[in-house]
Protein backbone atom coordinates (compact mmCIF):
# COMPACT_ATOMS: atom_id res chain seq x y z
CA UNK A 1 0.00 0.00 0.00
CA UNK A 2 1.17 3.23 -0.56
CA UNK A 3 3.43 5.65 1.78
CA UNK A 4 1.48 9.09 2.41
CA UNK A 5 3.85 11.67 3.43
CA UNK A 6 1.75 14.60 5.74
CA UNK A 7 3.29 18.48 6.45
CA UNK A 8 3.30 19.45 9.78
CA UNK A 9 0.23 20.56 9.74
CA UNK A 10 -1.50 18.04 9.25
CA UNK A 11 -0.05 15.79 11.59
CA UNK A 12 -1.96 16.40 14.94
CA UNK A 13 -4.68 15.01 12.95
CA UNK A 14 -3.07 11.55 12.97
CA UNK A 15 -1.62 11.39 16.34
CA UNK A 16 1.52 13.29 15.27
CA UNK A 17 2.77 11.03 12.66
CA UNK A 18 4.63 12.23 9.39
CA UNK A 19 4.07 9.08 7.11
CA UNK A 20 0.91 6.86 7.02
CA UNK A 21 0.03 3.87 4.98
CA UNK A 22 -3.60 4.24 3.27
CA UNK A 23 -5.06 1.82 0.81
CA UNK A 24 -6.13 2.83 -2.87
CA UNK A 25 -5.60 2.77 -6.32
CA UNK A 26 -5.49 6.22 -7.35
CA UNK A 27 -4.82 9.62 -5.67
CA UNK A 28 -8.61 10.65 -5.11
CA UNK A 29 -9.36 6.96 -3.20
CA UNK A 30 -6.31 7.42 -0.89
CA UNK A 31 -6.76 10.86 -0.07
CA UNK A 32 -10.85 9.72 0.65
CA UNK A 33 -9.63 7.28 2.60
CA UNK A 34 -7.18 9.27 4.74
CA UNK A 35 -10.08 11.90 5.42
CA UNK A 36 -11.90 8.73 6.31
CA UNK A 37 -9.03 7.45 8.85
CA UNK A 38 -8.34 11.10 10.31
CA UNK A 39 -11.71 13.10 10.02
CA UNK A 40 -9.75 16.27 11.21
CA UNK A 41 -8.44 16.48 8.05
CA UNK A 42 -11.76 16.91 6.47
CA UNK A 43 -12.01 20.45 4.20
CA UNK A 44 -7.82 21.00 4.44
CA UNK A 45 -7.20 18.55 1.61
CA UNK A 46 -10.18 18.08 -0.36
CA UNK A 47 -12.98 20.55 -1.03
CA UNK A 48 -16.68 19.66 0.40
CA UNK A 49 -17.19 18.88 -3.74
CA UNK A 50 -14.07 16.29 -3.17
CA UNK A 51 -12.04 18.38 -5.53
CA UNK A 52 -8.71 18.47 -4.54
CA UNK A 53 -7.79 22.00 -2.26
CA UNK A 54 -6.63 25.03 -4.03
CA UNK A 55 -3.72 25.73 -1.42
CA UNK A 56 -2.70 21.95 -1.26
CA UNK A 57 -0.21 19.94 -3.57
CA UNK A 58 -0.53 16.69 -3.90
CA UNK A 59 2.82 15.17 -5.31
CA UNK A 60 3.17 11.10 -6.93
CA UNK A 61 6.56 10.45 -6.21
CA UNK A 62 8.28 13.48 -7.78
CA UNK A 63 5.03 14.54 -9.96
CA UNK A 64 2.42 17.03 -8.86
CA UNK A 65 -0.67 15.38 -9.76
CA UNK A 66 -2.47 18.68 -11.80
CA UNK A 67 0.01 17.65 -14.26
CA UNK A 68 -0.91 14.33 -14.43
CA UNK A 69 -4.41 13.12 -13.90
CA UNK A 70 -5.43 14.46 -10.87
CA UNK A 71 -7.32 12.78 -8.38
CA UNK A 72 -7.43 9.74 -11.19
CA UNK A 73 -3.52 9.58 -11.38
CA UNK A 74 -2.62 5.90 -10.68
CA UNK A 75 -0.59 4.96 -7.66
CA UNK A 76 1.22 1.39 -7.59
CA UNK A 77 2.18 -0.15 -3.86
CA UNK A 78 5.53 1.37 -4.31
CA UNK A 79 4.49 4.67 -4.75
CA UNK A 80 5.00 7.70 -2.23
CA UNK A 81 2.38 9.96 -2.40
CA UNK A 82 3.22 13.56 -0.56
CA UNK A 83 1.25 16.22 0.25
CA UNK A 84 2.36 19.92 1.66
CA UNK A 85 0.55 23.12 1.73
CA UNK A 86 0.71 25.85 -0.81
CA UNK A 87 2.64 28.45 0.75
CA UNK A 88 2.44 32.07 -0.06
CA UNK A 89 2.49 35.12 1.31
CA UNK A 90 3.18 39.06 -0.07
CA UNK B 1 11.64 32.12 19.90
CA UNK B 2 13.00 31.46 17.34
CA UNK B 3 16.95 30.48 17.48
CA UNK B 4 19.19 31.58 14.46
CA UNK B 5 22.58 30.01 14.69
CA UNK B 6 24.73 33.03 12.98
CA UNK B 7 25.27 30.96 9.70
CA UNK B 8 21.98 30.52 8.99
CA UNK B 9 20.72 34.48 9.75
CA UNK B 10 23.62 35.25 7.45
CA UNK B 11 22.24 32.24 4.52
CA UNK B 12 18.73 34.22 5.10
CA UNK B 13 19.73 37.21 4.85
CA UNK B 14 22.13 36.69 1.60
CA UNK B 15 19.48 34.80 0.15
CA UNK B 16 16.92 37.57 0.59
CA UNK B 17 19.55 40.19 -1.19
CA UNK B 18 20.41 37.88 -4.19
CA UNK B 19 16.80 38.13 -5.16
CA UNK B 20 16.35 41.82 -5.15
CA UNK B 21 14.46 43.29 -6.73
CA UNK B 22 11.92 40.38 -6.35
CA UNK B 23 11.00 38.90 -2.74
CA UNK B 24 12.62 35.93 -1.74
CA UNK B 25 11.95 32.93 0.33
CA UNK B 26 12.67 29.94 1.62
CA UNK B 27 12.07 27.17 3.98
CA UNK B 28 13.46 26.72 7.59
CA UNK B 29 14.14 23.07 9.29
CA UNK B 30 14.82 22.06 12.96
CA UNK B 31 14.85 19.09 15.09
CA UNK B 32 10.99 17.99 15.99
CA UNK B 33 9.80 20.17 18.90
CA UNK B 34 12.84 22.19 18.49
CA UNK B 35 13.13 25.89 18.27
CA UNK B 36 16.74 26.35 16.67
CA UNK B 37 16.81 26.20 13.19
CA UNK B 38 19.53 23.41 11.93
CA UNK B 39 18.59 24.02 8.05
CA UNK B 40 18.06 26.90 6.05
CA UNK B 41 16.62 25.95 2.49
CA UNK B 42 16.63 28.45 0.26
CA UNK B 43 13.61 28.52 -2.44
CA UNK B 44 12.56 29.68 -5.44
CA UNK B 45 9.67 32.29 -5.40
CA UNK B 46 7.32 30.85 -8.19
CA UNK B 47 5.32 34.23 -7.89
CA UNK B 48 8.50 36.09 -9.39
CA UNK B 49 7.29 38.99 -8.11
CA UNK B 50 8.64 42.35 -5.73
CA UNK B 51 4.92 41.81 -4.17
CA UNK B 52 4.47 38.33 -3.17
CA UNK B 53 6.08 35.00 -2.57
CA UNK B 54 5.20 31.64 -3.23
CA UNK B 55 7.57 29.10 -2.34
CA UNK B 56 8.22 26.65 -5.41
CA UNK B 57 6.74 23.64 -4.56
CA UNK B 58 9.03 21.34 -5.79
CA UNK B 59 11.98 22.93 -3.80
CA UNK B 60 9.44 22.60 -0.86
CA UNK B 61 8.95 18.80 -1.70
CA UNK B 62 12.95 18.32 -2.24
CA UNK B 63 13.29 20.62 1.22
CA UNK B 64 10.83 18.62 2.94
CA UNK B 65 12.55 14.99 2.34
CA UNK B 66 15.81 15.85 2.60
CA UNK B 67 14.96 17.38 6.25
CA UNK B 68 13.04 14.13 6.85
CA UNK B 69 16.59 12.20 5.72
CA UNK B 70 18.03 14.56 8.72
CA UNK B 71 15.93 13.95 10.70
CA UNK B 72 14.92 17.75 11.08
CA UNK B 73 11.53 18.83 9.99
CA UNK B 74 10.35 22.13 8.07
CA UNK B 75 9.28 24.41 10.91
CA UNK B 76 9.06 27.63 9.00
CA UNK B 77 9.21 30.03 5.81
CA UNK B 78 10.96 33.14 5.64
CA UNK B 79 10.34 35.64 2.69
CA UNK B 80 11.82 39.28 1.84
CA UNK B 81 9.23 42.46 1.94
CA UNK B 82 11.65 44.71 -0.43
CA UNK B 83 9.85 48.06 0.35
CA UNK B 84 7.92 47.64 3.62
CA UNK B 85 8.71 46.53 6.88
CA UNK B 86 9.37 43.54 8.71
CA UNK B 87 5.75 42.72 9.72
CA UNK B 88 3.56 40.25 8.38
CA UNK B 89 1.04 41.22 5.16
CA UNK B 90 -2.72 40.85 5.28
CA UNK B 91 -1.80 38.51 2.26
CA UNK B 92 0.66 36.89 4.59
CA UNK B 93 -2.15 36.37 7.53
CA UNK B 94 -4.41 35.24 4.85
CA UNK B 95 -2.46 32.28 4.01
CA UNK B 96 -0.63 31.55 6.73
CA UNK B 97 -1.28 26.97 6.31
CA UNK B 98 -0.21 26.19 9.90
CA UNK B 99 -0.13 27.84 13.40
CA UNK B 100 3.16 25.75 15.19
CA UNK B 101 5.05 27.47 11.96
CA UNK B 102 7.63 30.16 12.62
CA UNK B 103 6.98 33.09 9.83
CA UNK B 104 10.31 34.71 9.34
CA UNK B 105 10.39 38.26 7.41
CA UNK B 106 13.34 40.36 6.09
CA UNK B 107 12.69 43.77 5.42
CA UNK B 108 15.05 45.31 2.87
CA UNK B 109 13.34 48.72 3.22
CA UNK B 110 16.48 50.16 4.91
CA UNK B 111 20.21 49.80 4.12
CA UNK B 112 20.82 47.37 7.13
CA UNK B 113 18.17 44.18 6.68
CA UNK B 114 16.01 43.96 9.32
CA UNK B 115 14.81 40.17 9.92
CA UNK B 116 11.92 39.27 12.53
CA UNK B 117 9.72 36.34 13.57
CA UNK B 118 5.78 35.93 14.08
CA UNK B 119 3.44 33.66 15.14
CA UNK B 120 0.74 33.46 12.86
CA UNK B 121 -2.86 31.75 14.74
CA UNK B 122 -6.15 31.89 13.75
CA UNK B 123 -5.17 35.31 11.77
CA UNK B 124 -3.61 36.82 14.86
CA UNK B 125 -0.37 37.58 14.63
CA UNK B 126 2.65 37.36 17.54
CA UNK B 127 5.95 38.53 17.18
CA UNK B 128 8.28 36.58 19.04
CA UNK B 129 11.76 36.72 19.93
CA UNK B 130 14.66 35.92 17.59
CA UNK B 131 18.29 35.15 19.18
CA UNK B 132 21.51 33.47 17.97
CA UNK B 133 23.10 30.20 19.30
CA UNK B 134 25.68 29.58 20.69
CA UNK B 135 29.02 28.39 18.23
CA UNK B 136 29.31 25.07 19.66
CA UNK B 137 25.38 24.58 18.85
CA UNK B 138 25.91 25.91 15.26
CA UNK B 139 24.09 23.67 12.45
CA UNK B 140 25.13 22.18 9.60
CA UNK B 141 25.00 24.37 6.29
CA UNK B 142 22.46 22.57 4.42
CA UNK B 143 23.95 20.60 1.07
Amino acid sequence: MPDVRLPTVLRPHAQGKSTVVVPGDTVGEILRGLVEGYPGMAGQVLTEDGTLHRFVNVYVNDDDVRYLEGLDTKVAGGDTVSILPAVAGG
Amino acid sequence: MLRLPGEIHAQILAHCLAGVPEEACGLLAAEPGDDVVRRCYPTRNAAASAKLYTVDPKDYLHADRDAEAAGLEIIGVFHSHTHTDAYPSPTDVAQAPDPAWHYVVVSLRHSVPALRSYRIVGGDIHEEEVTGVDEGMTGERAG
